[in-house]
């Protein structure tokens, strides 16, 4: 978020590749170290792991489910970064996503589900812009810090789904908070359908599903907008200098409501995974923290589409592989959450800490040479 | 609603104002000397469960405080050491602070209690025990007042009328000592102080570790004197409603404790009642939840009062410039 002006200290590989690589290893070190703490064996739990999340398709399929989750969220939190804001509330928009997309889903007849995906994502991005739209204006026109105005959006946004739930979209005669089951023909086709006709066998339990392209095809669309169009590079203008931004006749208020509707939307499309793909009605709490994981990916990645695609794989196999460790040990799946913090942590909180050192190695050793 | 209903609702407000209020003065404390803390609520839970384990083990509530005190402590180092020392973004790290106590918290009371996340439920000696003030039951049958006295004052916790001393104390703190004027000013300019000739990493480190002290008191209550011990995500988002009120106050002490009063009256109303029939139209439980957020949300806007946060707030500080 913080790191121009100083990029010439490093060769550029470093500050993409080696700084990440160093604190994740930081990470993974503490998490051993707690693991070790509980009285379990770290190579023990990173075996559990890798054959639970990679060992079958089964494994792979919740994987890719997590995976998908985590890009939109960390794409979301990435463009925002480029502007050089923080959208803490990417956990209530895609809760306000999964209304949308239930709304569709459930008040329309759609013949096919590509339609019904393609209108889903019309929803589920509408309604994210939407929830993102309000914070925007007061950061744009009120200066009301976005990290605060987001915060406060997702505790109303948990209340309104509540209501919604309770109140409204709850089928006569159900306890449940939870909206009517979608119609079948809503239904997306899962990776054992999509790969089945191919003749891959692919885990039918799985919930990985047709998103997952969506999610990637969103990857190259952030990455085409950020680098190869004119307002992305406004946004990065924006982000880096923002006298320098007004200088050149970039309106501040224009990108930041531009980036933040962009990043509202992206993070409201989680739900065409999570709402539509694989729970197939809306339910409380339907996004379980996902939104926030957005942070953590989006520092892994370095806000790049590219490095936020791998760092969602690898959030996606921590959960998964969580999982699997919940079920085998006495580990509760409340170490990924840990894992989660460390990353954040060191990717962006003690970012310096690791940078500092690395840059002073780097100018001794260019020092040396000349 | 009768008499005793209103007096009964007010000092549940009290009771769910104090968490609030703690943590409120808390965050007062690190944004005015320039150090934003949105890790209220992780240095809350993580102080809730290490007073709550303590307590537990030993069976005494003052060890279980002072353990929650510490524990709250060092995740403040943390926060310190990410924002003051090595100038990180003062924001990542209350979010990773927050993750942090999350899973900490759970993974640890696991491995120690085998409870599912949770620690024993604490018995007498463990929790902070009412104080009753003297004739408070001789004099419950006064009209009016001996409710008041019996009910609404007498009967907390020594944690609550802690909470409620720590305003004037933070007021005075903070507007008549030294130490006060410095730490508002190193959050409004600190090149100024630093000029003065007065440590700025010092200052804000203090001022990071009274925040901790008093978020690990917040926690301590939630765990050892609003409950009897300590249960998975118990702080439950208080950490934002104080950061809220911190906001709603303007970041002045006397109107911290007013917003985390109408904050806790919420809460009570929204505890006591479901849904509100104000004749004829329901106010459904859950405006009654979003409201301290929408109201901040207001307050943030600008249109009710402008809040402007201390000028250098979030800007880590560094001597060369």
């Amino acid at each position: 978020m913080e790191r121009p002006l100083k990029m010439d200290k490093m060769p550029k590989w470093a500050d993409v590749v080696l700084i990440p690589v160093i604190s994740l290893i930081l990470a993974a070190i503490l998490s051993a170290l707690v693991i070790v703490a509980i009285g379990e064996d770290p190579v023990e739990a990173v075996n559990l792991m890798v054959t639970g999340a990679l060992g079958s398709t089964y494994g792979w399929g919740y994987t890719l489910y997590y995976a998908t989750n985590f890009m939109f969220t960390g794409l979301a939190v990435a463009v925002a970064f480029h502007a050089r804001m923080f959208n803490i509330g990417g956990e209530g928009q895609a809760m306000l996503g999964g209304l949308g997309v239930a709304m569709v889903c459930l008040y329309v007849p759609w013949p096919h589900w590509s339609l019904a995906l393609l209108a889903a994502c019309a929803g589920a991005m509408i309604f994210g812009a939407a929830w993102a739209a309000v914070p925007a204006y007061l950061q744009a026109k009120r200066g009301s810090h976005i990290v605060i105005t987001t915060i406060m959006f997702n505790f109303i946004a948990a209340a309104v789904l509540n209501y919604m739930l309770v109140n409204v979209m709850r089928p006569q005669g159900s306890m449940d908070p939870a909206s009517a089951r979608f119609p079948e023909a809503v239904h997306l086709p899962t990776l054992h359908e999509l790969l089945a006709p191919i003749g891959i066998s692919f885990s039918k339990a799985a919930p990985a599903n047709v998103t997952l392209l969506v999610a990637i095809l969103a990857c190259f669309v952030v990455w085409a907008l950020i680098w190869r169009t004119r307002l992305g590079y406004e946004i990065r203008a924006y982000g880096h200098s923002e006298t320098g931004a007004l200088y050149a006749g970039i309106s501040p208020v224009k990108i930041t409501m531009i980036a933040m509707l962009i990043s509202g939307a992206l993070a409201g499309l989680m739900a065409t995974n999570n709402v539509m793909g694989e729970a197939e009605r809306l339910v409380l709490n339907s996004t379980e923290g996902a939104g926030f994981i957005g942070i953590a990916v989006a520092l892994m990645g370095r806000s790049h589409p590219f490095g936020v695609f791998l760092a969602a794989i690898l959030f996606g196999f921590l959960y998964q592989g969580g999982a699997e460790l919940a079920l085998w040990t006495s580990i509760p799946r409340e170490l990924i959450v840990v894992i989660q913090a460390l990353v954040i942590l060191f990717t962006g909180a003690l970012d310096n800490m690791v940078r500092m050192p690395l840059e002073k190695m780097f100018l001794a050793m260019r020092k040396g040479k000349a | 609603m009768d008499f005793l209903t209103i007096i009964q609702v007010l000092d549940s407000t009290v009771r769910l104002a104090t968490p609030l209020l703690l943590a409120c003065l808390a965050g007062l404390y690190s944004e005015r000397a320039g150090i934003f803390d949105i890790g209220l609520e992780g240095k809350m839970l993580m102080a809730a469960f290490f007073s709550a384990a303590v307590a537990a083990v030993s069976g005494s509530v003052w060890l279980g405080l002072l353990a929650g005190i510490a524990s709250s402590l060092v995740l403040s180092g943390l926060h310190g050491l990410a924002s003051i020392t090595f100038r990180g973004n003062q924001l990542i790290s209350g979010v990773a602070i927050n993750f942090l106590a999350a899973g900490m918290t759970v993974l640890i009371a696991q491995d120690w209690f085998k409870q599912g996340g949770r620690t024993p439920s604490l018995f007498a000696g463990g929790r902070f025990e009412p104080i009753n003030f003297p004739f408070a039951e001789a004099l419950s049958g006064v009209p009016i007042l001996g409710p008041i006295y019996s009910e609404l004052l007498s009967g907390h916790s020594i944690l609550v009328y802690l909470a409620f001393l720590a305003v004037p104390g933070t007021w005075w703190v903070l507007y008549r000592t030294r130490f006060g004027l410095r730490l508002r000013a190193v959050g409004e300019n600190p090149a100024a102080v630093d000029t003065a000739g007065v440590s700025v990493v010092g200052l804000r480190y203090a001022a990071v570790a009274i925040c901790g002290v008093l978020c690990g008191i917040a926690g301590a209550y939630l765990a050892t004197a609003l409950q009897a011990g300590f249960v998975k995500d118990m702080t439950a988002g208080r950490g934002f409603i104080a950061l809220a009120a911190l906001i709603f106050a303007k970041w002045r002490p006397w109107q911290a404790m007013w917003a985390c009063l109408l904050f806790g009256l919420l809460q009570a109303i929204a505890l006591r009642f479901q849904n509100i029939d104000l004749g004829g139209v329901v106010i459904p439980v859950q405006v009654m939840d979003a409201l301290p957020y929408i109201l901040t949300v207001v307050i943030l806007a600008g249109f009710v009062g402008k809040a402007i946060p201390p000028r250098a707030g979030g800007e880590p500080y560094v001597k060369e410039r």
